[in-house]
């Protein structure tokens, strides 16, 4: 059983429908709802929820609130590999574009790390394109044992491996697993992955799953806004999510809301999300899963980023990078894609508190893994 | 457990019967303000959530050691071995061997699991550690803990954080009623009301986090907590009159025998 066999019992196009039949009275009876329920969370997708949005972001903020305090967990994505065999049209490390390339020295990792860690990040998240070659299993595992005592949480988001792959990294240290679905339409997903191993639908699909099989403490999963319908997209990445709480009930599963950006190969979104739908979607998630985390990055600007804030956001990055090596080790490395909130981690720490928030540093501990291992 | 008008927990005697724990609050400023309102002598501090190789931690440094007991809390701990682990590695760092012990695997409802909640305290008391256990409200547990030597037993009102009030009554006046060490409600009490009804109900203290935390003005509430615990607890002492559904003449079955005798 993994996610597979759930999702093949839906239809998009169903989703869909459903959706757009939704009315007000719906809505307002999903938003009263005690348990929500997964027409619940449809209608709070819908255009009939446009008219909600305070509502939903005042039961969002509230739920957020009681369940994770005024806290803000930070973290720093450490970017290690851009080379990548796959040739995904949105994205900046296209084995076709011609951009300056880097793999990092385990020294140059731990000297970014180094850097992180001065600015107070303990959390970290590794990330490379998907080239085994460039950046084998045994090359993250080197890394983990390298940067753990500096760090409280290593998290990976990398090619997706087999369960076996995923425990050697737990036992090295990592403790998260960040997967992108990026599109749950099977068409859409096919017509923006052309060619290389991230063709395979269902190998990504089930990568949670591998995750959760693994052990993973965290997993982090998301959709791509800007590839498909944001409104059944939402769906289906909400029902993985409850899906994954549910069947990993001891891994922490969280969501990212990652909007398209500009990058190298100048791709334009078919379905473009503004900030409006945007808001609906961080509530109406919120709304469905009460205890998921919810991330947002540096993609989004400054302003939206404030603005967001209070919405049920749990995790912030700050101070991003998107090269390998882009905060210290390296120069002229061509990043994923352009970031927007361009402020330093100690100016997005002031917002932070500026909003009767705590912006929290570490929320976790390496003690936690197994002693042999430390 | 016969109450004493002070928290007596192992050998040490506190006169305060509120705990508050430190998570949740939009600063430690705010946090500070609010532990001195509450009058709280036990602060506990989860371990995932401070630096121990780091003097100038700043939550470890917010929470004034002279003035409060530091008690160390394992939360995110899924099984015995990672709580014994942090326990060790707490006391390694020059923490107190006290150790509020959480094991809880579900990362969602934080419910503590009972099977590796016994296993961790039976080492760590043997380790030398004062064990105050996390637990559901069950009253063989409590009993099977208290045998393995924990100073308290820790039963939860309703799951962590959600403000719910004493969900499990029943069984905790089952575990008040039976227990020998000190009974802390721990976990979802949402207002001073439940508080007070805990104390009333006989339970040495209760321990409060969420509900101070996330209140629009935490230092009032954590004020609001205090005079809950003391009210809950003196209404206790004092002995509360039976409940009844209807008024009653103050003898109206015996009443003629004082009247005959007149």
């Amino acid at each position: 059983m993994s996610f597979w066999q759930k999702i093949i019992q839906y239809r998009w196009d169903g989703i869909e429908a459903a959706i757009s039949r939704k009315t007000a009275q719906d809505v307002r009876q999903a938003l009263q709802a005690p348990n929500r329920n997964f027409d619940d969370l449809l209608a709070l997708l819908s255009p009939a929820a446009a008219d909600f949005l305070e509502e939903m972001a005042l039961a969002a903020h509230g739920l957020t609130v009681q369940r994770f305090g005024r806290t803000i967990q930070m973290f720093a994505p450490v970017y290690i590999s851009s080379e990548c065999t796959n040739s995904c049209v949105y994205c900046g490390f296209n084995r076709h574009n011609q951009i300056s390339r880097a793999t990092l020295s385990v020294a140059e990792v731990e000297k970014e790390v180094t850097f992180l860690h001065r600015q107070g990040f303990r959390h970290v998240l590794l990330l490379t394109g998907e080239s085994p070659h460039h950046a084998p299993v045994e090359y993250l595992i080197c890394i983990a044992r390298k940067l753990r005592p500096l760090l409280a949480s290593i998290s990976i988001e990398i090619y997706p491996l087999t369960t076996d792959d995923y425990r050697r990294l737990i036992e090295s240290g990592v403790d998260g697993l960040t997967v992108y679905q990026e599109t749950y339409h099977l068409k859409q997903y096919a017509e923006v992955h052309p060619a290389g191993p991230k063709r395979n639908y269902r190998w990504r699909l089930e990568t949670p799953d591998r995750g959760g099989q693994a052990g993973f403490r965290r997993l982090n999963i998301g959709v791509l806004l800007g590839l498909s319908d944001w409104r059944v997209d939402g769906a289906f990445v909400g029902l993985h999510a409850a899906y994954l709480s549910r069947r990993y009930w001891q891994s922490h599963v969280s969501l990212s809301f990652p909007r398209l950006r500009p990058a190298a190969g100048g791709f334009q979104p078919k379905f473009p999300v503004n900030d409006v739908h945007m808001v609906q979607l961080m509530c109406a998630l919120r709304l469905w899963l009460p205890d998921a985390g919810l991330v947002l990055s540096t993609r989004e600007p400054a302003g939206l980023r404030e603005n967001l804030l209070p919405l049920g956001i749990t995790q912030m990055s700050a101070g991003s990078k998107t090269a390998p090596g882009g905060y210290v080790a390296k120069e002229n490395v061509e990043g994923q894609f352009e970031i927007s909130d361009l402020r330093s981690p100690q100016e997005v720490v002031r917002m932070i508190a500026a909003h009767g928030y705590e912006p929290v540093w570490k929320d976790w501990d390496v003690s936690f893994l197994n002693a042999e291992q430390l | 457990m016969t109450q004493h008008p002070s928290l007596i927990i192992s050998d040490r005697t506190f006169h305060s019967r509120l705990l508050v724990g430190t998570g949740k609050f939009a600063s430690t400023q705010i946090m500070q303000q609010a532990l001195a309102a509450s009058g709280t002598e036990i602060v506990t501090v989860a371990l995932r959530r401070v630096d121990l190789s780091d003097p100038q931690d700043n939550l470890m440094e917010a929470v004034d050691r002279n003035r409060y007991l530091f008690l160390p809390n394992t939360s995110g701990a899924r099984d015995a071995e990672e709580a014994v682990r942090l326990a060790r590695i707490a006391r390694a760092a020059g923490c107190e061997p006290w150790v509020k012990l959480e094991v809880t695997p579900d990362p969602h409802y934080l419910l503590p699991d009972p099977v590796e909640t016994l296993k961790a305290a039976e080492i760590l008391v043997k380790d030398g550690f004062k064990v105050l256990p996390y637990i559901n409200a069950d009253p063989v547990l409590a009993k099977r803990l208290e045998e393995v030597g924990t100073v308290t037993v820790m039963p939860l009102g309703a799951p962590i954080g959600t403000n719910r009030g004493l969900k499990t009554r029943d069984s905790i006046q089952i575990i008040i009623q039976q227990a020998q060490v000190p009974v802390v409600v721990d976990a979802g009490l949402g207002a001073p009301s439940h508080a007070a009804e805990a104390m009333e109900m006989g339970a040495d203290a209760v321990l409060i986090n969420t509900a101070i935390a996330t209140a629009g003005d935490p230092v009032g509430m954590a004020e609001a907590f205090r005079l809950g615990v003391e009210a809950g607890f003196k209404a206790y002492i004092a002995g509360l009159g039976q409940h009844s559904w209807k008024a009653e003449a103050s003898s109206p079955l015996t009443g003629f025998l004082r009247s005959n005798h007149a």
